[in-house]
């Protein structure tokens, strides 16, 4: 496809016509790059030179302030024993075990739920104009609102606890929120909530996609609606789970406000997430080398998991 | 006569397992939905109730004198950290925030967007997947360059403020996150314009040159008339994320009179000088949260459309 700008060129005959005007077209000319210019170089600058910036200092021993003398790759070195340092748990430890739990757990979760749900809505139900915005309403609020509301609810002397045993179920007994062990499944409790939602209107979305002379032709073939959503349907949505897969990923790698919001960090710490391990080695514990290593490592996973989906999504449709 | 019943009862029972079916679908769609109800339902009816009430009553009733008292409060008086002075003044902050750095970055994103489809020139695939790259990194690898960047400024801004007078907004927060988010909300705003224009009839955009239009004025004339959609869904997008966004608040605004509503809202809530008032806390989580809900009430459509566009790329 040959572009407007090339096209236009060949399209103005004053172009090399009247000498005068042909500074006023070269600039026409390099306008488009001119307009794009700016974005471009604020996402060269702030996002890939900050990337270096921050790996070059993962290679420091900048400690309160950033210091700019190499010094080997003592961070990661360090991370990397924090990682096998179970008994009594190191706060990396923590942050990657959690990482595991939580992003396992959440992507699952999400992904059974959503498609579920949306399985469910798709089997030609009245009031699903209603049901729909009430599924995905939680994606409007913040992580920090969606952790106000949870710590509430889950709160054993205020929530869901207290409530049923003033119903009469006494021996009930939930203080995960409260307890080092659990508080994690709490943040995967209030992240689910807040995401599955969404996940369901994206399968949904991929469900009316599907043709129905598809689904009409298994049908007379007597195939039953649990085959026919195994067999067909959802191999069908495989483009869907991919999707839906990053989206999961991405958020929950990015998660950090949920665990401030929810549990403060938890009991000692026991709820952090990579996310939180680098805000409070960085900017409270005064260990920036130690912060900007393990958020180079948070980059490399992302990196490692949309890079190739990206790459794919560019190269997929020919031009 | 067998022949002629069963098929008869084969169809009774048919029914009846539609029957029972419908009934099992309706009750797992009606749970699933009292499980998303809940917590906004807690959060509401604790927000209009007395101290009291909540101390000894269930957090599920309805609230039996229901009081906009903590709503007051919380917009008034309630303390965030030491300053007593309630949340309105973080709901403006988050709100001058907000509105100059969806549209900047709104703007920007169609002029991209506009560029990277009608006026491509050689490498603008790289020049897009490096942008669209940017969307996806996980904000901790440029946290601390862009605190020490804008901490330089910061200092260049009192410099100036000495010798001129006028600090040009270096140094102010909120100018600050506005700019944070411009920056790093680029990314997004070109994909949802780009994707967009990229259907949109290129014929068109030659016959306005033919006819002499320049490269702005096909733009405003052509595709700014043109792109309403994609421009509602784009504002509620950087909307939501923006006024959600707690992590660059925190880091650059994270103390002192000009953090934003999210950072506010978690100090409030984690305050913990006196009695923790949790109807207070309810009622200011609502008040932080009301913006976003209005628009996903208002817009819907369109706000499940920016998620949709911002998952599936390319």
């Amino acid at each position: 496809m040959s572009t407007v700008a090339e096209t236009k060129i060949k399209l103005t005959p004053e172009h090399n016509a009247r000498p005068g005007a042909s500074v006023r077209s070269r600039l026409q000319d390099a306008l488009p790059k001119i307009v794009l210019a700016p974005s471009f170089a604020a996402t060269v600058i702030f996002v890939y030179g900050f990337i270096l910036w921050t790996i070059y200092l993962s290679f420091t021993n900048s400690k309160t302030f950033p210091s700019y003398a190499i010094t080997g790759p003592r961070a990661y070195q360090r991370l990397w024993r924090w990682t096998f340092e179970s008994d009594p748990p190191s706060s990396w430890y923590t942050s990657i075990t959690n990482m595991g739990i939580f992003g396992f757990l959440y992507i699952f979760i999400c992904l059974a739920l959503g498609l579920f749900l949306a399985i469910l809505l798709d089997q030609k139900i009245r009031g699903e104009g209603v049901l729909r915005p009430i599924y995905l309403y939680p994606m409007a609020l913040s992580f920090i609102v969606t952790g106000v509301a949870w710590k509430w609810f889950l709160d054993p002397g205020l929530g869901l606890e207290q409530t049923l045993h003033q119903w009469g179920w006494t021996s009930f007994h939930f203080d995960w929120i409260k307890n080092k062990d659990f508080v994690i499944y709490t943040v995967v409790i209030a992240g689910v909530w807040q995401a599955s939602g969404f996940i369901m209107a994206m399968f949904l979305a991929g469900l009316r996609g599907i043709d129905g002379e598809i689904m009409k032709a298994a049908q007379i073939d007597g195939a039953t609606t649990f085959q026919l959503y195994r067999r067909i349907v959802i191999p069908l949505l495989r483009p869907v789970f991919l999707s839906a897969f990053i989206v999961l990923a991405h958020l929950a790698i990015k998660s950090y406000d949920l665990v401030v919001a929810l549990t403060s960090g938890g009991p000692g710490g026991s709820a952090w997430l990579p996310s939180n391990f680098m805000y409070e080695f960085t900017f409270k514990r005064n260990e920036m080398a130690v912060g900007s290593a393990s958020a180079v490592i948070m980059l490399m996973t992302i990196t490692a998991i949309i890079v190739p989906y990206l790459y794919s999504e560019l190269r997929e449709r020919p031009r | 006569m067998s022949a002629v019943t069963s098929p008869a009862r084969e169809v009774s029972t048919g029914i009846r397992a539609r029957t029972v079916n419908r009934i099992v679908i309706y009750g797992l769609l009606a749970l699933f939905a009292l499980f998303y109800l809940m917590p906004l339902f807690v959060m509401l009816v604790t927000s209009f109730k007395t101290m009291d009430e909540i101390q000894n009553g269930n957090m599920l009733a309805l609230p039996q004198s229901p009081t906009l008292e903590p709503w007051f409060k919380a917009w008034g008086e309630t303390c965030v950290g030491l300053t007593c002075a309630g949340i309105k003044g973080y709901f403006w902050n988050s709100i001058k925030m907000v509105v100059p750095a969806v549209l900047i970055s709104t703007l920007l994103g169609a002029l991209n967007g506009y560029v990277l489809t009608k006026w491509r020139f050689r490498g603008h695939t790289l020049v897009f997947g490096l942008m669209l790259f940017a969307c996806f990194i996980p904000f901790q690898s440029v946290l601390l360059p862009m605190a020490t960047i804008l901490g330089s400024l910061g200092r260049f801004g009192v410099t100036l403020q000495n010798s001129t007078g006028f600090s040009f907004g270096l140094g102010n927060p909120t100018v600050n996150l506005v700019f944070v988010h411009v920056v790093y909300g680029l990314g997004f705003t070109t994909l949802f314009f780009r994707n967009y224009y990229e259907a949109f009839p290129t014929e068109l955009i030659k016959a306005a040159q033919v006819d002499g239009a320049s490269f702005f004025q096909i733009f405003r004339r052509i595709m700014l008339p043109n792109s309403m959609p994609i421009f509602v869904v784009t504002v509620i997008y950087q909307f939501t994320n923006i006024w959600n966004d707690f992590l660059f608040a925190s880091a650059y605004a994270g103390t002192g009179d000009a953090m934003p509503m999210t950072v506010a809202l978690n100090n409030v809530v984690n305050t913990s000088t006196g009695v923790v008032e949790y109807n207070v806390n309810m009622a200011a989580a609502m008040i932080a949260a009301l913006p976003t809900l209005l628009v996903y009430v208002v817009a819907g459509r369109y706000f499940v459309r920016g998620l949709m566009a911002g998952a599936v790329k390319g």
